[in-house]
């Protein structure tokens, strides 16, 4: 089935969207967040992806190979190291939180008022 | 709102846009059938014009160099970020040497895990090192290699020794590679400014295909972004780990 990557993808973005909106913990939150945003790896390395392409490093292949397209890769490396460091600050931020409210449910997080 | 309330619109929202990605891939060509054209003339002119045999970091460290510029940036403020966040409040203060930390290990961390750690470190720096430059050669670069590199230090912490990952590694020299790296990346781009004519345009030459010193500019930016993932990666672990085993509060609840 030739549109089953994207299937895939919009699943995880559901299912992840389903896990911020459904979370009763704020690491279950961030992780969930890192989920929607798998979705996007899928998508891109999807869309960029040719019947029989190789990978397009041509060290130890002919240049003329069939290749698939690099600009698809290159993002998603930058989404990757993005994603990786947003998602340190948000648990620091979670860090901040339990201090301040001594709870990581999203339900004692209350107005910021002392 | 609550819960059940932010259940309920889900409820409706989530299948809704469910239906709306459908209708949209219903006008994506098929998988496998590649339709850009941008893509095909990296593949086509990326050898015979930058001499780069790995076409990714051809386009991270060349074609689309000003792109990895702003990454690099968006790197720098998260890490500066985590670092203000987790920065020591009014009612906390630094324990220096608490008990027992010293020898801090991880529960359960058997002797044998502590002893593999220890050979793990030089072979993780060696291998981080090596992708580094080569990536413009082989899959890796800057990003992969500094991630791999960073975890060098880390294996230190692995072994149960966390005082000497902080003797190894120290804060100043890890915001120091940082900055170096991330500086080091944008002057790159005002040298191609000042002798090519345009910021981040390669000025070097480019050299043979596959070998380690070829491809121009490429294993410079490369390095430069190694030192600084290397530092940011180690900034934000050390944070975290600051904050569990050192800051201690003054008494009551809240910070």
């Amino acid at each position: 089935m030739s549109f089953l990557p994207y299937v895939i993808a919009a699943w995880l973005l559901l299912v992840g969207l389903y896990g911020v909106v459904s979370s009763t913990n704020l690491i279950r939150t961030v992780l969930s967040l890192t989920i929607v945003q798998s979705s996007t790896y899928l998508v891109l390395l999807g869309v960029g992806y040719r019947t029989g392409g190789k990978a397009p490093i041509v060290a130890d292949i002919p240049t003329s190979s069939k290749l698939v397209d690099p600009v698809v890769q290159v993002l998603v490396l930058t989404d990757v190291v993005i994603e990786a460091t947003v998602t340190a600050l948000l648990l620091a931020l979670v860090v901040q939180a339990h201090k301040r409210f001594g709870s990581i449910r999203p339900a004692d997080l209350r107005a910021l008022r002392d | 709102m609550s819960r059940r309330a932010r259940l309920a619109m889900f409820a409706i929202a989530g299948p809704g846009l469910a239906v709306v990605m459908l209708i949209g891939m219903h006008g994506m060509p098929a998988f496998g059938h590649y339709h850009g054209v941008y893509g095909l003339l990296i593949d086509k002119i990326e050898v015979p014009e930058r001499h780069a045999t790995d076409l990714v970091t051809a386009l991270n460290f060349d074609i689309r160099a000003f792109d990895t510029l702003g990454e690099e940036f968006i790197l720098f403020a998260s890490v500066a970020g985590v670092a203000l966040l987790l920065r020591k409040l009014r009612h906390e203060r630094e324990a220096r040497r608490r008990r027992g930390i010293e020898d801090h290990s991880f529960a359960g961390a058997s002797a044998g895990l502590q002893v593999a750690s220890l050979y793990l470190i030089p072979l993780l720096i060696a291998l981080g090192c090596y992708i580094v430059v080569h990536g413009a050669l082989t899959p890796g670069g800057g990003f992969q290699g500094g991630i791999v590199l960073a975890a060098g230090p880390l294996a230190i912490l692995l072994a149960g020794r966390y005082f000497a990952m902080k003797r190894l590694a120290p804060e100043w020299m890890l915001e120091a590679s940082e900055a170096i790296g991330a500086a080091g990346y944008a002057l790159i781009g005002v040298a191609g400014l000042i002798i090519a004519g345009v910021y981040l345009k390669n000025f070097l030459p480019l050299g043979t295909p596959a070998m380690l010193l070829s491809a121009g500019m490429m294993p410079i930016n490369s390095v430069a972004v190694g030192l600084e993932v290397t530092g940011a990666f180690l900034v934000v672990w050390t944070e975290f780990l600051d904050q569990e085993l050192f800051v201690e509060r003054d008494g009551g609840d809240r910070a």
